[in-house]
């Protein structure tokens, strides 16, 4: 139910997400990533640095991959300038920088592509901008491929539906084919294979945690819910982002989900080999280690015997079970064929809040109210549920019947026109700091919008990178670092669970 | 990159973490503090010392909600927010009291 605010008779006027900046020539050309070291690389089979033919090993796999994926080859022959994109990123919009206008990144790689794959590249580069992979042309890859999230905004408004994001997977795949990887998603991909998730969590450290909050839930509620680990022969196996075990507001989100398991009398269980839903290999453009690491999964759902897998709030890791992980990991013919492979936790919370298995107090969450942050790879690169636009739609009626008081932000901020959190993408590290605020203002200003006139004091949201970035960049523009919430978190707060002692007594 | 120290080179990474973890001291972590404009009192020392005994079981830093219940029971419940944790560390208690400690970085979406 969408509350009548008493703001919201007079709306004040406050500056548009969306509008244009001015132009400012190498205003980012400074902001790199770190560079991965020879360590990191070699463990992902990586050159550790820098080759010495680099030039004519980029081209080589340019030409391999635009050979292995037609889209590839599509999105760099069918770009005819029209603009439509251009103001739709928001690293252009924070920035101003006119490389992080969508066609200017893609044409970093589009021009050394018509050099070496295109008649005219060939013969007469200077009519068609073709030029030569230069150290200079290298460097701008390095720095503009990673100021993109991969949130596909722009190719919403692309009337060739042109995704930047697979252009920037690409550049990324070569770059760490010629040895010039960057640290932050390769050191955590090595993490994965080495300890079994992003954070690093042993599972001894990771049992450990989950008792303990069994413990405190109990505490709190009277309720004895359990968070399972490794159980043999459980129903459900939940796939969940590691920084579920570590971070708020990702932790309140985790006592969430198992809350909506305990009341729904769920046979659910964690698993210590698939503790972690990310898949940041696909940040990398590299399909092999993201077959890897969805293979994890799979691994681990037929060693515990379960009957179907549902993943926790996380953005790209839906993006890859819903889109990928069959063609990745599959045929999934061992699981229950009555659940859809996979399942979203928000699927299955919104279907026990429908039937009645899970009741909700909604004046639990009085203190706040709340708005939806649509995550990108939710938003544009998935559905939930069976019907289209389910997945703007269950993780609204999800915290509409969690809270009393919602609003949603300007309509060309959310939903399939969303803007990133400034933090996707592989791009959630600190000394990227500076353009992951610069990347959050749209989304802040459209914040701001409803805080202004319709009294909103919290922004809920699916998925863990942008649950860390809000955290980090809210403060930033004047917003409290807690007033980014975890969906299930709203969950937890309103749900009604029976204590044992009570149930008894009935 | 390092930290000098006692007529001593002490490798870091670029942000500052330790490269080998065995060479923190408290005097070093004094250091490291300085650097990232921390005036370390007793109140940070409890974070950093429990961090570095959780660290020794577990092999990884503590989850946030684990250190402020832990912090909640030695030092009393006014002390178990995470507002409290970055008054104490403004960068971050994950980030910047496992630098201090001597920790390795946590890594991923956090």
């Amino acid at each position: 139910m969408d509350v009548q605010h008493p703001f919201s008779d007079e709306t004040t006027e406050l500056p548009d997400p969306t509008e244009m900046p001015d132009i400012k020539v190498g205003a980012m050309a400074a902001s790199k990533p770190y560079v991965a070291p020879c360590t990191i690389q070699e463990a992902l089979n990586y050159p550790g640095e820098l080759v010495e033919n680099w030039q004519e090993k980029a081209v080589a796999k340019l030409g391999d991959l635009v050979g292995r994926y037609r889209s590839l080859k599509v999105f760099l022959d069918s770009c005819v300038k029209c603009g439509a994109c251009t103001d739709k990123c928001h690293y252009f919009l924070g920035t101003g920088d006119p490389k992080n206008m969508p066609v200017a990144r893609q044409d970093l790689l589009r021009k050394v592509y018509r050099r070496n794959f295109t008649l005219a590249g060939k013969y007469a580069p200077w009519l068609v901008g073709a030029v030569d992979l230069t150290e200079e042309v290298l460097d701008d890859w390095y720095t503009y491929f990673h100021q993109c999230s991969q949130c596909r905004r722009c190719s919403v408004f692309c009337p060739y539906g042109i995704d930047t994001a697979e252009i920037s997977m690409a550049a990324r795949e070569i770059m760490d084919h010629i040895g010039k990887g960057q640290k932050y998603s390769n050191e955590i991909i090595g993490k994965v294979f080495k300890i079994g998730n992003n954070l690093g969590l042993p599972p001894k450290a990771l049992k450990a945690t989950l008792e303990g909050l069994e413990e405190e839930i109990e505490e709190e509620t009277g309720a004895p819910v359990k968070l399972p680990l490794d159980e043999q022969g459980a129903d459900i196996l939940l796939v969940t982002p590691s920084a579920d075990f570590f971070a708020s507001p990702h932790m309140e989100g985790l006592i969430g989900y198992a809350k909506v398991f305990h009341a729904a009398g769920a046979k659910w269980t964690l698993s210590s080999h698939a503790s972690e839903a990310a898949n940041f290999a696909m940040f990398i453009g590299s399909y092999e280690t993201m077959r890897e690491i969805s293979l994890r999964i799979r691994k681990a759902a037929m060693d515990l015997g379960v009957k179907r897998i549902i993943f926790g709030e996380c953005g790209h890791a839906w993006r890859v079970a819903y889109s990928f992980m069959n063609t990745l990991a599959g045929p999934f013919d061992f699981l229950d064929p009555k659940y859809p492979v996979p399942q979203h936790i928000l699927e299955f919370t919104e279907e026990q809040i429908a039937n009645g298995t899970v009741k909700l107090d909604k004046s639990k969450n009085d203190h706040m109210t709340l708005t939806f942050h649509d995550s990108c790879n939710v938003a544009r690169a998935s559905r939930m549920g069976p019907k289209p636009g389910g997945q703007f739609d269950i993780p609204r009626a999800v915290i509409k019947a969690s809270v009393n008081n919602y609003h949603d932000m300007a309509d060309e901020t959310i939903k399939e026109k969303t803007f990133c959190c400034g933090g996707g993408g592989g791009l959630l590290t600190d000394e990227l700091l500076d353009l992951r605020k610069k990347g959050a203002m749209p989304r802040m200003r459209a914040l701001k919008e409803v805080e202004v006139n319709h009294g909103v004091t919290h922004m809920a949201a699916i998925c863990a990178i942008c649950k860390a970035q809000f955290s980090k960049v809210l403060p930033e523009y004047g917003f409290d670092r807690e007033a980014i919430v975890s969906v299930h978190q709203l969950v937890s707060n309103a749900i009604i669970l029976d204590k044992p002692n009570e149930a008894e007594a009935d | 990159m390092g930290y000098h120290f006692n007529g001593q080179d002490i490798a870091h990474d670029e942000e500052g973490y330790l490269t080998d973890l065995s060479q923190w001291n408290a005097d070093l972590a004094l250091l490291i503090a300085k650097d990232e404009n921390v005036a370390m009192t007793d109140e940070h020392w409890e974070v950093v010392n429990f961090l570095r005994e959780y660290y020794d079981e577990y092999q990884i830093a503590p989850a946030i909600r684990v250190l402020t219940k832990a912090l909640a029971k030695k030092m009393g419940p006014e002390k178990s927010s995470n507002k409290y944790l970055y008054e104490l560390f403004p960068y971050g208690p994950a980030k910047q009291a496992c630098k201090i400690a001597g920790l390795p970085k946590p890594t991923g979406c956090v």
